[in-house]
């Protein structure tokens, strides 16, 4: 190896053979991995001043002494590699949705069914949080809609702790108009937007 | 009053407005609800047992044995597990369930790590990243794997 005796062409040489090999260890690597409803997605990788946009499932980059290099990655060896990560990845939230009457914190009659689901998923996980989102439509000021959705949130709330789930592991929040899952013109009643979101985690 | 004094003031603004929703020292940002084999948490220069069910703050380190790994769920449902021998750490989170606007900053330091980013990167794809000791990931989707060679 007389030809990589100078300190220089050593390095030369490991970072030649680290590209050649793609072997080396990397002291940053990312692969993206497909969104689960299939919508496009991306992931950046940046080093230095240069970033590798990766928008492919699989595709992949990483940090080398020469910069950031992209590669394609596999299912196989991500789960070769990823598999305990993944295996302990937490279940998703599971989301219910309840519908009150106009202007009230009232639940709708087929709201009240919901419950008992909502119920058996908090005994279902092992250490439950449940976060309840409070929604409004979009008649009425910011101001007012923030408060009706805390309303609305905290009365689902009470009733949950009164079903026996423990007030520490419950949360109660408002984005009142912000979310609406009817866009709707400023001030049109929409009982569909008239609602509470129950995550549970 | 000049251009990069406003833009100075705009961004003092937007500070002290994520400064006040950043939870105060103490405040739970997210909890475990995987954990296998060893894994310890490292608060205030404290090691602690992680558990299932433990509660996590700002600035938390989460690290695995080797026969360890670990699944955690943060306050705007982003998911982040971590496999054998990693250390992860909590570096920055704030966050305002009403708006969804915050700010989840993480290192993995070392080991492999899965994120599901949850509700402040959909917010703003911006305001979340995964570090590495030499790159820096910006959050564009939802899934990815993250891995730091010893």
């Amino acid at each position: 190896m007389t030809e990589f005796t100078h300190p220089t062409s050593r390095v030369v040489a490991v970072v030649l053979m680290c590209i050649v090999l793609g072997a080396c260890a990397s002291k940053g690597t990312v692969v993206l991995l497909p969104e689960k409803d299939g919508r496009p997605t991306a992931v950046t990788l940046k080093q230095g001043d240069q970033e590798i946009v990766l928008d492919q499932p699989y595709a992949a980059a990483k940090a080398t002494l020469i910069g950031p290099r992209a590669f394609s990655s596999s299912p196989q060896e991500v789960e070769s590699k990823f598999g305990s990560a993944l295996a302990a990845q937490p279940s998703r939230p599971s989301v219910f949705t309840l519908y009150f009457v106009e202007g009230k914190d009232e639940f709708t009659a087929e709201s009240q069914l919901i419950v008992d689901t909502i119920l058996s998923e908090v005994a279902r996980r092992p250490v439950p949080d449940v976060l309840v989102v409070g929604h409004t439509d979009a008649v009425g000021s910011d101001q007012f809609n923030d408060a009706l959705g805390l309303q609305r949130a905290e009365a689902v709330r009470a009733a949950l702790i009164r079903l026996g789930v423990p007030a520490g592991d419950i949360q109660a929040i408002s984005r009142g108009k912000r979310a609406l899952a009817v866009p709707t013109a400023a001030g049109v009643a929409e009982p569909r937007n008239r609602r509470v979101e129950i995550l549970v985690r | 009053m000049s251009r990069s004094l406003m833009r100075d003031v705009l961004g003092a603004v937007v500070l002290a407005a994520l400064c006040a929703a950043t939870p105060a020292n103490g405040t739970e940002i997210g909890q475990i609800k995987v954990a296998k084999g060893e894994v310890t948490l490292e608060r205030e220069g404290q090691t602690l047992p992680g558990r299932v069910g433990t509660r996590l703050q700002a600035s938390d380190k989460v690290k695995t044995g080797a026969d360890g790994s670990v699944g955690i769920t943060m306050d705007d449902d982003s998911l982040l597990s971590a496999g054998p021998n990693s250390v992860l750490s909590l570096d920055r989170y704030a966050f305002d369930p009403t708006t969804n606007q915050g700010r989840f900053d993480s290192t993995l330091n070392k080991g492999t790590l899965a994120v599901i980013s949850g509700r402040i990167a959909k917010q703003a794809p911006d305001a979340m990243t995964v570090r590495t000791p030499a790159a820096v990931l910006g959050v564009r989707g939802t899934e990815f794997v993250v891995s730091v060679d010893d």
